[in-house]
């Protein structure tokens, strides 16, 4: 029999103790917290990339970044992080086609299975540990290289519990915890198609949007249904692109130009992989990913401290659920506010004033990084039409999606 | 800031080819046992780094959001990273950035690999890391390119496939004596060079059999470390390179991402003549030849001198630099991620002088844990001191 | 194992519960399909075989010619310069007789595989075949060798229009 605990090492090694007196949230002379975005580059942002292959779009991508920084990757860089998961490119071991077209031959270069802005995390670390002055963090999305992304996405639920019990769109997921967040916190069905409305109106400023549309909450939730009550017009669609961006040390920083844009506080977290054990009405994860990024950052009061968020809206509902969590509304007002107006363009709290991932889609775990891309244009003050004025401080979000409750925020400003 | 970063406490499960615990309960099992080690209970635990080969082994997409649970990281930052093979060795490295850039104070580090579960062989999930349009379509396995290095290695330096096959008996005669052990023997060269060829010049005994199994360590900033214990074992010296994904064109007598790997480790702990200043090594031994080639590129042997070395003895455990004490992937057996952790394990266990029976002769004060990984180009370092 | 520590977690299975059905094991065929874009470098690349050709991409800075071509040059980073012919000729880089296939089942005829460095091409420069038409005694490190194609009307853009080199 499998037993539950190592009684023979108990026995050994009494357990002690500890207060958390000795082990600190952060050591002395951490905070303030500060690694400079010196740099970014994308290609693709299109439904299908059919003339370049991955790599090709990844060089595209890195070669814009490179310039939009000053660096050399063959000389200036000392990281290279990439995100990325096998089974969405077809390949076992992915790190392997990554070096080439990074300028990151013999160079330490790795993956991290994960969302993008953990790769940004990575990325700090290796910075705040020594190892490097300037690191380099590219994901993409090539997922039109693939055929069947459902078998795919199915294939990450639980093998013995989750995965053989049900043969339904992957989604099923999504719906359940919808309505289960519906119902716990009184939220209307229609303010979640708002969330679609809005941010898909928001897309057709953006020349990265490949979903933008001018719809009614009616034709939203009139659509397809996608797993019920989730509709398929309140579900992001999977586009192309590779982004990459250049991250330095606060001193390495000041010397690469004045466009630098400041990580100030990130964090990251999970909640459990058993989707029956999940408090579905509510993102956990997101609540302490944002706990410990505001506290690096030292936000008091997140919902009068940001100019713009770009906040996880995989599925319309996760975008009402992420505010809530992040405190940027109070719980069961995130919807009402949509729908009142509070969070377009230009009202009190632009959110998803890009067209997040309903408008622009979905990169896979190249999001978060666009979520970043789309809040780092703005405190540059060179997102065009979509400028928010005055936009100083920023918050982005992402979720790893089905079935993950995986989740990274980071607070940037300028 | 950069801090020192310690690891205090270490657990590791069976390797077995094929066992009953899922890759949640392996990670269970060895996560359980490191805290146990160190005295500590999961409240302590800031961040989670976890390590773990391909998703098409356990037959899980994104198995890093599947086995988290097992592993303790409910509630907490967790990220997989992954290198390959190299994978096992780069768990803690990503444990000792987490730690070292002082955004947490303890980190466990669990590396996990059930490569049962793919049928009808594990083999068959590599041909899946060849280039889908090159090199897919010629019928690929992991083996080819093995042998192939191997074949060029031999050829280069005009070494023996008995020079060889000493590695294989050494390691396996190393795994008797460690209880996780899967494929421990005492074996002679002549039953290596008699067993069945599979990629000539690879024979079966020259290779590492695919297991299941786990491995963990816990890793504390220097100020938690002292408290916790008065046998801290420092981790110093990090490093790891990725070659160009162009493997053909590569020298392959050579494993030049190995040796910046190694000097990158080396710059960080301070050491200048690795050969005198490396006590005990556990280089990455998937095969036999490749021990040997690590040794050249970790600059512990002259190029094209490890089999030499080996031959004369010095590698033994009573040797002048033992080399893989534990009895390395050949003889413990190569769960793969958490094969190179098992190796972080051994050397935590020769420096503080914890090893028993696999006890190193001499004083061991600095220690060397390497793996390597993908096409032939990651090189994963980690030095260790007591 | 730490010698304080004299128990190790784990239960084996053995290939005989297996065969028995003691365990409970779930069966799962998992299939996705691709269709990889192959890009502009490798797209050429294809079609130049399909004419029974083989061409590299030279840089201008460091002046390789690369095979497999690519549209950047990774030492230089910088995009390559030009398209280049080289020959169907080579040299065996290293060579293994395999006698397995990619599920680790034994083969009853075994494969030989060679990284063949391409003339024409800057030193080193080898790709991933087939040997054939040669005794696997006879097979050498240094070897020089020549494509052998598929018939024209056989090719269709592909690695395997190369059916193996051989020994010239």
């Amino acid at each position: 029999m499998w037993n539950a605990t190592n009684s023979d090492a108990v026995t050994i090694f009494p357990r002690k103790s500890y207060s958390k007196q000795f082990i600190a949230d952060f050591p002395d002379g951490f905070l303030p917290f500060q690694i400079g975005i010196v740099g970014v580059g994308y290609a693709g942002f299109d439904s299908m990339t059919p003339g370049l292959s991955t790599r090709e779009l990844m060089f595209e991508a890195a070669t814009r970044a490179y310039e939009d920084a000053g660096v050399d990757p063959r000389k200036d860089v000392q990281s290279f992080v990439c995100c990325t998961e096998d089974f969405w490119e077809g390949i076992s071991i992915t790190d392997e086609y990554m070096p080439d077209q990074l300028g990151a031959v013999l160079r330490p270069l790795c993956t991290i299975s994960s969302d993008g802005i953990i790769g940004l995390a990575t990325a700090c670390m290796h910075i705040m540990s020594g190892i490097a002055d300037v690191a380099v963090v590219e994901s993409h999305s090539k997922i039109s290289d693939v055929v069947n992304p459902d078998e795919i996405a199915s294939f990450g639920y639980d093998p013995i519990y989750t995965h053989h019990h049900f043969d339904a769109d992957p989604r099923f997921l999504a719906g359940m915890e919808m309505a289960r967040y519906l119902k716990e916190t009184g939220t209307k069905r229609e303010y979640c198609a708002q969330v679609a409305v809005k941010n898909k109106k928001n897309a057709l400023s953006n020349s990265r949007g490949v979903h933008g549309a001018d719809i009614d909450k009616g034709i939203v939730m009139n659509s397809q249904i996608a797993a019920s009550p989730l509709t398929e017009l309140e579900s992001s669609k999977g586009i192309d692109a590779s982004i990459v961006f250049v991250l330095a040390s606060a001193q390495k920083a000041r010397k690469l130009g004045d466009q630098t844009v400041w990580i100030k506080g990130i964090g990251w977290s999970s909640d459990t992989p058993v989707v029956e054990d999940r408090d579905f009405a509510r993102s956990e994860y997101v609540e302490q990913a944002a706990g410990r990024a505001y506290k690096m950052a030292n936000v008091k009061s997140p919902a009068s401290y940001f100019d713009l968020a770009e906040v996880d809206d995989t599925y319309s509902y996760k975008e009402l659920q992420s505010l809530e969590a992040m405190k940027l509304a109070s719980k069961g007002k995130a919807g009402k506010m949509v729908d009142t107006g509070s969070f377009d363009a230009d009202g009190r709290l632009p959110v998803n004033a890009s067209g997040g991932s309903l408008g622009v889609g979905h990169l896979l775990e190249a999001t978060g990084l666009h979520r970043t891309l789309e809040a780092v244009m703005q405190l540059r003050g060179q997102a065009g039409r979509l400028q928010v004025p005055r936009a100083k401080k920023a918050l982005v979000q992402s979720w790893r999606g089905i079935p993950t409750a995986t989740g990274a925020v980071a607070v940037l400003g300028n | 800031m950069k801090r020192r970063v310690a690891i205090v406490g270490a657990g590791i499960t069976l390797f077995r080819r094929r066992m009953l615990e899922t890759p949640k309960e392996l990670s269970f099992e060895a996560s359980k046992m490191a805290l146990d080690s160190a005295g500590l209970t999961l409240k302590d635990i800031q961040s989670v780094v976890s390590g773990s080969a391909p998703d098409a082994f356990d037959g899980v997409h994104m198995k890093g959001e599947y086995y988290l649970d097992g592993m303790g990281a409910i509630g907490k930052p967790h990220e997989r990273v992954y290198v390959g093979g190299g994978t096992g060795v780069f768990t803690p490295i990503g444990g000792w950035w987490n730690v070292a850039s002082g955004l947490y104070d303890t980190c466990l580090c669990v590396a996990e690999e059930k490569m049962s579960p793919l049928h009808p062989h594990p083999q068959y999930a590599f041909w899946s890391i060849f280039d889908q349009i090159l090199e897919r379509p010629l019928g690929t396995t992991l083996l080819w390119i093995f042998s192939l290095e191997m074949r060029r290695y031999m050829h280069k330096y005009g070494i023996k496939e008995e020079e060889i096959a000493e590695v294989a008996v050494k390691n396996k005669g190393n795994a008797v004596d460690h209880p996780s052990a899967q494929l421990g023997a005492k074996i002679t060269v002549d039953d290596v060079m008699r067993s069945e060829p599979i990629c000539e010049p690879v024979k079966r005994l020259d290779v590492s059999p695919p297991s299941d199994g786990a491995a963990a360590v816990i890793l504390a900033s220097e100020k938690v470390a002292k408290k916790l214990t008065d046998q801290p074992v420092w981790l110093d010296g990090v490093g790891w390179t990725l070659d160009s994904t162009h493997w053909t064109n590569r020298d392959l007598a050579y494993p030049e991402y190995v040796e910046k790997a190694a000097k990158m480790a080396y710059k960080m702990a301070g050491i200048k003549n690795p050969r005198k200043e490396i006590d005990v090594a556990e280089p990455y031994d998937p095969f036999d030849y490749k021990e040997l080639h690590h040794l050249e590129g970790l600059q512990l042997a002259g190029k094209g001198e490890a089999p030499k070395m080996t031959v004369d003895g010095v590698t033994q455990r009573d040797g002048d630099l033992p080399v893989c004490p534990s009895g390395g992937l050949l003889g413990v057996g190569n769960p793969i991620a958490a094969a190179g952790m098992m190796k972080i394990c051994e050397i935590f266990w020769q420096l503080r002088g914890e090893a028993g029976k696999r006890q190193v002769k001499k004083d061991a004060r600095t220690g060397l844990a390497q793996a390597w990984g993908d096409l032939m180009q990651v090189g994963t370092v980690a030095v260790m001191r007591s | 194992m730490s010698q304080k520590i004299t128990s190790y977690q784990g239960r084996e299975i053995t290939p005989d519960e297996v065969k028995e059905g003691k365990y409970l094991d779930i069966v799962y065929k998992f299939e996705p399909k691709y269709s990889w874009a192959a890009g502009v470098a490798i797209s050429r690349f294809l079609t130049e075989l399909k004419d029974g050709k083989i061409v590299a991409r030279k840089c201008y800075k460091c002046e390789r010619i690369l095979v497999p071509p690519r549209m950047y040059c990774e030492q230089c980073y910088r995009p390559t310069d030009e398209w280049v012919q080289v020959k169907d000729t080579g040299t065996v880089n290293t060579f293994s007789i395999s006698h397995v296939g990619t599920d680790a089942r034994r083969l009853k005829t075994p494969i030989l595989v060679a990284v063949v460095d391409i003339d024409g091409a800057s030193p080193g420069m080898g790709i991933l075949h087939n040997l054939g038409e040669v005794e696997r005694s006879k097979i050498s490190v240094g070897m020089k060798v020549q494509a052998v194609w598929k018939g024209s009307e056989e090719r269709q853009g592909a690695i395997t229009d190369i059916r193996y080199f051989k020994p010239i």
